[in-house]
């Protein structure tokens, strides 16, 4: 095909009354600076940046119709890759969703360990919305630090699930497997190393002059406009609204924990970074804590309509092989009903609204995806200014394709 | 030339062939192992990132794995200016089009590599809105499988793209030599 | 919020208990087209939600009123959410765009528009948003075949 041939997949509404001598720029999908799959038309007036018509959906996979063809326990591996940054908070929320339906209580160790690992994914969200804001000014070096304690996180998640960046973790009623022998102390290990990589990070950059000149007073957002736009999470919190899911309205083990909340003071880039800064700091307190309070017992709860049987019993028995089967191949029954629910992930709210009308396949999997409400503000952060602080104004939203396209 | 009229380059044009020179023969074999040795050796990746599978591709670029190793770190985010486009993530049909164009403006050597699950074959969304493979508009040289795949299976392909490079044959005078 | 707090608050805003109902800690009002925007006006303004969480649909293809158009809407003041849910009919289904209350409902309501065919009036910007210009149909709708690809660009012989 010749390259005037292939077709347009969207349609601006910019160029339409563009002033004399107005240039429109695009900018992306395929761009290293807008993490994939955002499509920026802008109308530029020299540097400055008129309007932009903000494109998103080239990540839209179709997710909620291919839930509408899986069991509630198969769609799971669907769910990580939402937000594929901090892939278990997705699991948990999910799982936490189709639990309260099925009116289940997980056990308390799964409740601590699951608020652990979330604080863990928030973690290691943040260290890659903050790495790839820092590379994407220049500073590559601390980039490779962040990134570095990132592979570290990455490789022990691997070794409790299985997999490095989606790990289809959760399960309905429970988590797949238990921590294996010596993980806490590994944790300990690498919680060790990240304060001392962020440490480094926090001393190439806080008070780096460039840093502070191309992040400081960029990308203001107010509180009123963050509030009307949906945002939810650091973009808030960075205006200065102290609001968080984990303390207005706790969940897991949230309540029994002791933790501030950051918030910024002008609603710019600058405030989004250390926001997220100092939400790591937290969470990695909070993950000393709950590591000292995880108490023993089972992962799952011990409840046939969710949780599969033993495999020894499963090849053993008639009646854990007929459970098992009925689990696979039906799903697990969830009674009818709707629900939403929300968890604080590292984005801000994320939401799950579950419509069942009885049986083992959802009626409605609708995801609440916070990048989708903060790329509908986008706009209102990025006019006004200049063309060269559309990259880090885009990286300080962290817009996740995969939450945000769904 | 479009996707479908892309030709296999044959050991021999047909209809130039000239009865078999010993020599000739010999210094187009140095030759192609000389340029397949310079262009595996120095890929310049335009890495063309879409969904979960940028995060390994983050991971393989920094250490301790380090795609610097290969020759293959320093991304060219011009399509001019690359020759080996990975396809890092899934494509859907809204995105397929804007592959297409980045591909078409790719200029010769250029390699392919389906990095993910999603990139070879659609991964598991099978509906309305994903492309089932990237090689359903553009030819692929190499598939890295994997949900995401492991940095160490993109090195893994990486090196089975040099080996494939080192063993083809590089025409640069008139399609012969 | 405790339970009997957020029944009091369900009653202040809809004083007649009976219409509307808790569940798993959402208020939830069933409202009918006509009263969807002054109901979310009020709520906005009288008893602080001051943000739209989330705007989708759910079609129940038996129904004559198929499309069901679903609201959240959050408080930061009281943390209490509130569930819409208005009807609207297959053969047109019309209903009032909340883009004056809220800046989140634009996007939102254009994803609707496209997965499910839902006309927001006042909304006058319903390009599509995660499908692309040409798609045709509405892939949510439960008659839709989940595998029906529209390619934009032909496929190469094997």
């Amino acid at each position: 095909m010749d390259l005037v041939s292939i077709p347009n997949p969207v349609r601006t509404t910019l160029g339409t009354n563009a002033a004399d001598g107005a240039v429109i720029v695009n900018i992306g999908p395929s761009h290293p600076a807008t993490h994939g799959t955002v499509q920026i038309i802008a109308e530029l007036d020299g540097e400055r940046v008129v309007r932009t018509d903000v494109h998103c959906g080239y990540l839209h996979r179709g997710f909620e119709k291919e839930c509408e063809d899986h069991t509630w326990h198969n769609l799971i591996p669907y769910v990580d890759r939402l937000n594929y940054v901090s892939a278990l908070v997705n699991d948990f929320a999910y799982c936490d969703g189709v639990e309260q339906l099925m009116g289940i209580e997980i056990t308390p160790r799964c409740r601590y360990l699951r608020t652990l690992l979330s604080e863990y994914s928030r973690v290691v969200d943040h260290l890659t919305c903050v790495a790839a804001g820092m590379m994407e000014l220049g500073a590559m070096t601390a980039f490779l630090y962040l990134v570095m304690v990132r592979d570290y996180m990455y490789e022990h998640l691997a070794a409790l699930t299985g997999a490095r960046v989606t790990y289809s973790y959760g399960r309905i009623g429970g988590l797949a497997r238990d921590l294996p022998d010596g993980w806490l102390v590994r944790l300990e290990e690498i919680l060790v190393k990240y304060e001392e990589f962020v440490a480094r990070a926090h001393g190439l950059v806080d008070r780096n002059r460039i840093y502070i000149d191309r992040l400081r007073d960029v990308g203001t957002i107010t509180t009123a406009d963050a509030l009307s736009f949906g945002c939810t999470g650091p973009i808030l919190r960075s205006t200065g609204v102290p609001r968080d899911l984990r303390k207005d309205t706790p969940y897991l083990a949230y309540a029994e924990l002791d933790f501030d909340i950051p918030v910024g003071i002008k609603g710019d880039n600058y405030d989004r970074y250390f926001v997220r800064m100092r939400e790591m700091d937290e969470s990695v307190y909070m993950i000393r804590q709950l590591a000292q309070m995880l108490p023993e017992g089972p992962i799952n709860v011990d409840d046939r309509r969710c949780t599969f049987p033993d495999k020894p019993l499963v090849y053993g028995q008639i009646e854990s092989l007929i459970n098992h089967f009925k689990l696979v191949m039906d799903g697990p029954s969830v009674p009818p009903g709707e629900i939403y629910v929300a968890h604080e992930a590292p984005n801000g709210e994320l939401g799950f609204y579950l419509v069942s009308t009885g049986g083992g396949i959802p009626y409605k999997v609708h995801v609440r995806s916070p990048s989708f409400a903060h790329i509908g503000a986008a706009s209102r952060m990025i006019d006004g200014g200049q063309l060269a602080d559309i990259v880090p104004t885009f990286g300080s939203i962290n817009m996740i394709g995969g939450e945000c396209d769904r | 030339m479009d996707a479908r009229t892309i030709p296999i380059v044959p050991i021999a044009p047909a209809g130039a062939r000239a009865p078999k020179d010993g020599a000739f023969e010999f210094l187009v074999t140095r030759k192609d192992e000389m340029i397949g040795w310079a262009r595996k050796f120095s890929l310049f990746p335009y890495p063309f990132v879409t969904a979960c599978c940028a995060m390994e591709f983050m991971a393989v670029s920094a250490s301790p794995y380090d795609t610097d190793r290969f020759g293959a770190a320093l991304p060219r985010f011009s399509p001019r200016q690359a020759d080996l486009l990975m396809v890092v993530g899934t494509v859907t049909h809204k995105q397929a089009p804007v592959l297409l164009k980045v591909w078409e403006q790719m200029c010769e050597p250029k390699w392919v590599m389906a990095f993910g699950a999603c990139a070879t074959s659609g991964g598991f969304y099978q509906n309305y809105a994903t492309l089932q493979g990237i090689d359903q508009i553009i030819p692929v040289d190499v598939y890295v499988p994997g949900c995401p795949p492991r940095p160490e299976t993109v090195i893994d392909g990486i090196m089975q793209l040099q080996d494939k490079i080192a063993r083809s044959h590089h025409p640069v005078v008139a399609g012969r030599f | 919020m405790a339970a009997n707090d957020l029944d009091t608050l369900r009653r202040q805003i809809v004083p007649a208990a009976g219409a509307a109902a808790l569940s798993h800690g959402t208020i939830v009002f069933v409202l009918a087209p006509a009263e969807l925007v002054p109901a979310v006006a009020r709520l906005r303004d009288e008893f602080a939600f001051d943000l739209l969480l989330d705007l989708t649909a759910v079609d129940w293809p038996a129904d004559a009123l198929r499309f069901e158009v679903v609201h959240h809407l959050y408080s930061t003041t009281h943390k209490v959410r509130v569930r819409l849910k208005t009807r609207v009919a297959a053969a047109d289904p019309v209903i009032d765009s909340l883009v004056a209350l809220y800046g989140s409902a634009a996007y939102m309501e254009r994803e609707c528009h496209e997965m499910y065919g839902i006309r927001f009036r006042g909304n006058h910007d319903l390009r599509p948003i995660l499908l692309y210009e040409g798609f045709i149909g509405h892939p949510l709708r439960k008659d839709y075949p989940k595998r029906r690809e529209q390619p934009l660009v032909p496929y190469r012989e094997a």
